[in-house]
């Protein structure tokens, strides 16, 4: 009997165990992200204005949601957005995680101190962050805590998410999310950091490599090569994805200035604003899920992700 | 005791199948649209910032005794939660609304309402009925009239000499000397104004947003003359930016920020309490031809084209909104500083009968204009605001610009009026 039973639950019924393990986060995603996701494909091809039930024989409308998208100026303006704070963001997040984990890497004490101090941030949500950027340190007042610092040099306060003439946002835009996210990434490369054979340092060492930057070259950046394109890939779909901090920093009860509006901003208002014109914002969604997923194929073909490291 | 496998089964079975049972009965927890044989009406309001509304809503509610009526108090982005609501069963019976939009009563989402408000239609301000009217219909009952007026504070005008200005152009150059290095001349929004403004200077000059036939109502050179004034007041560095509260709260006004303060009716209490008689109210001053001008709007509350009792639902809104008048003199006056919808109600209103309230009152009445006509859709708003951004911060050219707005903004009204 208990043989009986071991052998009906046991090994021999694999396929059972993986159903009842994996079934129910399959339903799950099934349900909640690939019926949402080609119900959206679905509704691209309609005008569905304030209707997720488009009648198919009055309202479709074809390639069209895609082709107007397109000629949107102000879609196509949000994608210029994107590339601007992904040229900002990305490699300052790198440089400045990738300093960050030297620095705790060498530290003979209070590592995990200085490694949770860097990292904390990473807990805090991107809506507190931008609200304590927006209203206390870069209010366009006299006392906010960047005016301050400037008053004491006799400057005039900024207004710096209110003027595009210099384009100040972008500062605070990015080191909104400078701060948020570098800590992360400090951990990605301080495990990287840490796998790093001590015999490899020994033995420059013993060729006459000078500490810091020539070991840094020659070492311990190419022995980093996989994390750093981990981090490159995950950067550039993080910036991809960027609203929280936009969406915080910059709207109003009364909308968003056009300058600094990402894809997911924008889409946002064109489907789920008051607009509901949720044909078009689908018809966005798709582009920019394929725009992301090129980009990121492209980039790991580029880096060769995947392929085993040359011995 | 020993239990044997199969009875295990059985027994585990049995109990699972008695849970499905139980779920697909009545039992659920879910109110199934009857309470005690009355009707369940849900019925949501966005979150008012006044202590004590929230109470009052739910004393109305309790009052009615024809059906149970449940409130909800949505905090967050209502319209947008609303909008979604809508495309599904679980939204609301009965709701405020902005509007509805054009959008909604032409997918059909919110029900007809003109006989609700036949009698009394004459009663309502003209200004805040329109936008809720399509094609002779009447889809959503005005509750209380908001509207935006520019508050100065006296004091500060006396020192610089300065009159409180009654044209564009004085609003201009009082903002100039107004402005120091501590006090700003003018505030309109952490944006320039760009977003709250909306057609307020369109008005002032004579022009609209859309005409009555559903034309683009700035198609002017007229237009782009008065947005180049916007943009001064922001090239003379007369308007403060980046406050920490936005252009709806009396903040920066009451604190000395600046000097003078487009901001609501709404504020008009909290601004008394502060500064006593140091201030005064203004339209938006005229501009060319034009004349003076105030937005106004109202939130309406609207029934569900999914509602499960539509005639229950209509039946409580006209009890609410258009017989119960003591209630709605009570939800305008009595937490924050709205003007009743019907003119009657706002003309007997002691609060409203004197000071800075009485002359809000005559503004709204004087100069008041829709700041959200029926046809101006989302969509036309976004357009419009990004050009008066570009205008205004980048100094671009107004007369391009609104060309290409004028553009877009005629294309959307073909669509919404096939």
């Amino acid at each position: 009997m208990k043989s009986g039973l071991k052998s009906r639950l046991g090994t021999q019924n694999r396929t059972l165990w993986f159903w009842v393990f994996v079934g129910p986060f399959a339903l799950g995603l099934g349900i909640f992200t690939y019926v949402p996701l080609l119900w959206s494909v679905y509704l691209s091809f309609f005008d569905a204005h304030n209707t997720v039930t488009p009648d198919v024989s009055e309202d479709f409308v074809g390639l069209d949601n895609y082709t107007s998208m397109l000629r949107d100026d102000s879609f196509t303006d949000s994608l210029l957005t994107f590339l601007v704070f992904s040229l900002f963001i990305v490699p300052a997040t790198f440089a400045l995680s990738l300093a960050l984990a030297l620095m705790v890497n060498r530290l003979r004490r209070a590592q995990a101190f200085f490694r949770s101090v860097f990292f904390l941030p990473a807990a805090c949500s991107y809506v507190v962050a931008a609200l304590v950027w927006k209203l206390s340190i870069f209010n366009g007042v006299r006392f906010g805590l960047a005016n301050t610092l400037l008053g004491w040099f006799d400057t005039d306060p900024v207004a710096w998410l209110s003027t595009t003439d210099p384009p100040w946002y972008w500062l605070v835009i990015v080191t909104a999310r400078l701060w948020l996210q570098a800590g992360f990434y400090m951990i990605l490369f301080l495990a990287g950091l840490q796998r790093i054979s001590p015999q490899l340092y020994e033995a420059a060492a013993v060729d006459g490599a000078r500490p810091g930057w020539q070991v840094f070259r020659h070492i311990t950046f190419p022995q980093l090569r996989a994390t750093s394109i981990a981090v490159t890939l995950l950067l550039v779909i993080n910036a991809f994805q960027a609203f929280d901090e936009f969406y915080n920093l910059l709207s109003d009860s009364r909308g968003y200035p056009p300058y600094a509006r990402p894809p997911l901003v924008y889409l946002y208002y064109t489907a789920l604003g008051q607009g509901q014109n949720l044909g078009l914002g689908s018809a966005g969604a798709v582009i920019l899920a394929l725009i992301i997923a090129v980009v990121t194929i492209g980039q790991a073909k580029w880096f060769g992700l995947g392929k085993k490291e040359a011995a | 005791m020993t239990i044997s496998r199969r009875h295990l089964i059985a027994t585990t079975a049995a109990g699972a199948t008695a849970g499905l049972l139980s779920a697909c009965g009545s039992n659920t927890g879910r109110d199934e649209g009857s309470s005690g044989g009355k009707p369940v009406i849900e019925q949501w309001y966005h979150q008012y910032g006044e202590a004590g509304t929230e109470q009052a809503v739910k004393r109305y509610a309790d009052a009615y005794d024809k059906a149970d009526v449940k409130i909800q108090w949505r905090p967050g982005n209502y319209d947008q939660q609303l909008a979604s609501a809508l495309l599904t069963k679980s939204g609301p019976d009965v709701f405020e609304s902005p509007g509805p939009s054009l959008d909604q009563i032409k997918a059909e989402q919110v029900v007809d309402l003109t006989e609700l408000i036949e009698d009394v239609k004459d009663d309502f301000n003209p200004a805040v009925l329109a936008p809720k009217t399509y094609e002779g219909r009447i889809y959503g009952i005005p509750q209380v009239i908001d509207m935006q007026l520019l508050y100065y504070r006296k004091s500060l005008l006396d020192d610089a000499g300065v009159e409180p200005p009654q044209t564009l152009d004085e609003l201009v150059d009082a903002a100039k000397a107004l402005t120091s290095k501590k006090v700003k001349g003018l505030f309109l929004g952490n944006d320039a104004g760009a977003g709250v403004l909306g057609g307020t200077p369109l008005y002032a000059t004579g022009l609209e947003l859309v005409t009555e036939d559903g034309k683009v109502g700035f198609d002017d050179p007229a237009a782009a003359r008065t947005l180049a004034k916007i943009r001064q007041l922001y090239a003379d560095k007369s308007l403060l930016l980046g406050a920490p509260t936005d252009w709806s709260d009396p903040s920066a006004f009451i604190q000395g920020l600046t000097a003078l303060q487009w901001s609501g009716l709404w504020a008009l209490p909290q601004v008394k309490k502060e500064l006593g008689d140091d201030f005064g109210v203004l339209p938006f001053p005229k501009d060319g031809a034009g004349k003076a001008s105030v937005p106004v709007g109202a939130y309406g509350a609207a029934v569900s084209a999914r509602a499960k009792d539509k005639d229950a639902a209509k039946a409580y809104a006209k009890w609410l909104w258009v017989e119960k008048a003591e209630y709605q003199e009570d939800f305008a006056l009595s937490y924050g500083f709205h003007i009743p919808a019907r003119i009657s109600l706002a003309k007997k209103a002691g609060k409203l009968k004197e000071g800075a309230a009485a002359d809000a009152v005559r503004f709204a009445t004087e100069s008041g204009f829709a700041a959200q006509p029926l046809l101006w859709t989302p969509k036309c708003q976004t357009d419009y605001s990004d050009a008066l951004n570009r205008i205004i911060k980048d100094g671009a050219n107004p007369e391009s610009e609104l060309k290409a707005v004028v553009r877009k903004v005629a294309a959307e009204l073909d669509r919404v009026k096939k």
